[in-house]
């Protein structure tokens, strides 16, 4: 193969990136916009962020935002990792293949249907919409990416570990937390990041299931965005790129790191 | 500490001799002479093993045990008696049901019937991290988490050992394999056999009452390979330790094995000391497994001087086989096992009387350096392999390509199968 860079390849290449990040570009340069005017260049200036910081209603969204994400995301790892686990290990259950399946659904489901179901539910329980229901809705979208991350990881996981550890006198639970968890630590963290990012920049189920109390920011900026551009959004659109590029970032180098140090270490 | 008994080689099994079976062997070649008396027994006081003492205990006991995956059957009715001290081995080819049976005695799998016993008690139920058992890996499953000392320790950790003790006995098993100086290493930074030794370690460091060996050396190359198994050996004669090992290498059984057990489809096809697997085969399956042989087929034409006639269409002559274990009637089809280390290749034909004689052409030549393998087609098509070692560095006018030369062979060089 040739593995020089062709002028077709790099045109391609240019096309492609500008495609995808130009806008996000754009709208990064523009929150360091001098002007009030969201199109009109004014000069580079950094107020925007000071007046962001300064801004209580998007402050109070964004706190709301991140303490969903922490938590669902806490709730998304540890269900979506047993799943994976039942999924891996226990066999050929009846049903398995209808329920891997259906753990996978989420992930293609349209989100408006799994944020008006998931509404539906919480009226037909009679639960308060608000903080909690967030956090609940946010684990359901994404557990399901916990699962596959974790479950890659267990299928390339050497048996003989858990045997070997059994054989010098552990019992399966010690097993687990001794041998296994630290194994795959690596793809779960990895998935946590991946949940974390995902429940970070949800609107579509956010705004469903939101109340009165809990406005997250995504919500927030959308709403805002209504009433008129304003360069504070657009800063407040920065940093949360930011934090779910590095989010994103992290979670692709732990769970390659982690591939490389099994695949040395299966030599 | 050490076993008590002796590795010794196979020793001809005493038999009531004719007086007159002799007579056979005056014209024939001075290397295919009968012995004069048959060899003593045993010419030292070592006292016998238990396996051919009747009232041993055997250490693991397994009774008619069968495992079924499905509708496989991977071990069939298996009956086994190890020993104290004993280094066992499994051998067979891949499919055979070795692993399975080892897995069975570490606690891995459960058997579908049948019972195993270790020291008395019974394992039925018992999971691996209760059994007084511990195994070594094929991968050597090494925690690649842990350092070297770490994965030493782990298993007296499990036992609730006191800190110093650990640190004493990891210190003891590191001295043991020679890895005292990779003690802070992890598993990614060794080569295969520092690997191979951490994993002995770490199942020896229990000091378990039996230590299985999974294919142990199967990933080393083959010069690491031949020093680990003499290592092996020290070591299990040092620590006085049961080993079973399941291998399908058969050189690698027959180095370190004290008995061999040979299965195939599941069931064991014989057990015996290496020196009688190989120089007294049961069956046609382990005379081809282990090393290689030539196998004439023939049909018995009766006995003369307790030595067997066998009519067959190789030799222009019926051969004479000693074989008296071998209960046969007149006209039964059976197989003659010759090894071809046994054989003797000349290109003179011996003399008028010579017995077991084949004629042929030189087909092939392999020279190995320690060895020349001849490979000689006879009338019937068939070839028959001939090794001949070299013992000095130049000989004069050498067996080439083509030649006619004559096979013989003695009457106790070859083994009847009659299954």
């Amino acid at each position: 193969m040739n593995r020089r860079l062709s002028l077709f390849n790099v045109t391609s290449l240019v096309i492609g990136f500008a495609f995808l990040y130009l806008p996000i570009l754009l709208l990064v340069i523009y929150s360091f916009n001098a002007s009030r005017l969201v199109t009109v260049w004014g000069g580079f200036s950094t107020q925007w962020y000071g007046a962001l910081f300064r801004n209580q209603a998007l402050m109070e969204a964004a706190w709301v935002t991140l303490r969903i994400a922490l938590l669902s995301a806490t709730f998304a790892t540890i269900l979506g990792t047993l799943a994976a686990l039942a999924l891996t290990r226990y066999g050929r259950f009846p049903g398995r293949t209808l329920f891997t399946g259906m753990v996978y659904a989420p992930m293609v489901m349209p989100e408006v249907i799994t944020g008006l179901s998931l509404l539906l539910f919480f009226v037909a329980i009679d639960l308060d919409r608000g903080f909690w229901t967030i956090t609940l809705a946010h684990t359901t979208l994404t557990m399901c990416f916990v699962t596959v991350v974790v479950q890659s990881r267990l299928m390339t996981f050497d048996r003989s570990l858990e045997e070997a550890a059994m054989d010098l006198g552990a019992p399966p639970m010690r097993t687990f937390f001794t041998v296994t968890l630290p194994l795959i630590a690596p793809s779960i963290v990895a998935g946590f990041l991946l949940a974390f990012t995902l429940s970070m920049d949800d609107l579509v189920i956010a705004s469903f299931n939101a109340g009165p109390g809990a406005t997250t920011l995504p919500i927030k900026i959308y709403s805002q965005v209504r009433l008129g551009l304003s360069p504070e959004v657009n800063a407040a659109s920065a940093i949360l790129i930011g934090i779910v590029t590095l989010g994103v970032i992290s979670a692709t180098l732990i769970s390659k790191r982690s591939v490389l140090r099994s695949r040395r270490n299966a030599h | 500490m050490g076993k008590p008994w002796r590795r010794q080689l196979f020793l001809r099994p005493e038999h009531p001799r004719l007086p007159g079976s002799l007579s056979l062997s005056g014209e024939v070649q001075s290397n295919c002479l009968l012995p004069e008396n048959p060899l003593p027994s045993a010419p030292f006081a070592a006292p016998s093993p238990p396996w051919s003492d009747p009232g041993a205990v055997p250490l693991i006991r397994v009774e008619n045990v069968t495992k079924r995956f499905g509708e496989a059957v991977a071990v069939d009715h298996l009956s086994l008696n190890i020993f104290e001290g004993e280094f066992f081995c499994l051998l067979g080819p891949s499919g055979c049901g070795k692993t399975t049976l080892m897995r069975m005695l570490a606690g891995f799998e459960m058997p579908t019937e049948g019972t195993i016993t270790l020291a008395g008690q019974n394992l039925a139920g018992v999971p691996p991290y209760r059994r007084p058992v511990n195994m070594m890996f094929q991968s050597y499953a090494l925690f690649p988490h842990m350092s070297v000392e770490k994965n030493i320790a782990f298993g007296l950790k499990q036992d609730g050992m006191p800190k110093d003790q650990i640190a004493d006995r990891v210190g003891e098993m590191l001295r043991l394999v020679q890895l005292e100086k990779l003690a802070k290493r992890y598993p990614s930074q060794l080569s295969g056999g520092q690997r191979q030794r951490v994993a002995l370690a770490r199942a020896l460091a229990k000091k378990p009452k039996v230590l299985l060996l999974d294919e142990p050396l199967g990933a080393l190359d083959k010069k690491l390979r031949e020093e680990t198994q003499f290592e092996l050996m020290d070591i299990q004669h040092e620590l006085g330790m049961t080993f079973v090992v399941v291998t399908h290498d058969q050189e690698e059984a027959m180095t370190m094995a004290d008995r061999i057990a040979v299965m195939d489809h599941g069931r064991i096809v014989q057990v015996a000391t290496p020196g009688e697997i190989y120089e007294q085969p049961k069956t046609r399956f382990i005379a081809e497994f282990v090393g290689d042989v030539n196998i004439l087929e023939g049909h018995v034409m009766g006995q003369e001087n307790g030595l067997w006639r066998v009519k067959t269409a190789s030799a222009d002559v019926p051969l004479t086989i000693d074989d008296p274990d071998e209960v046969l009637h007149s006209g039964q089809a059976v197989a003659i096992a010759v090894r071809p280390e046994k054989m003797v290749i000349q290109r003179d034909p011996p003399g008028p009387g010579a017995i077991n004689v084949l004629t042929g052409e030189v087909w092939d030549i392999g020279y190995l350096g320690d060895w020349t393998v001849y490979r000689v087609k006879l009338a019937t098509g068939e070839i028959v392999r001939v090794t001949r070692a070299n013992a000095s560095r130049f000989v004069e006018n050498p067996i080439d390509w083509d030649e006619q030369v004559y096979v013989t062979f003695a009457p106790d060089a070859a083994v009847i199968l009659a299954e």
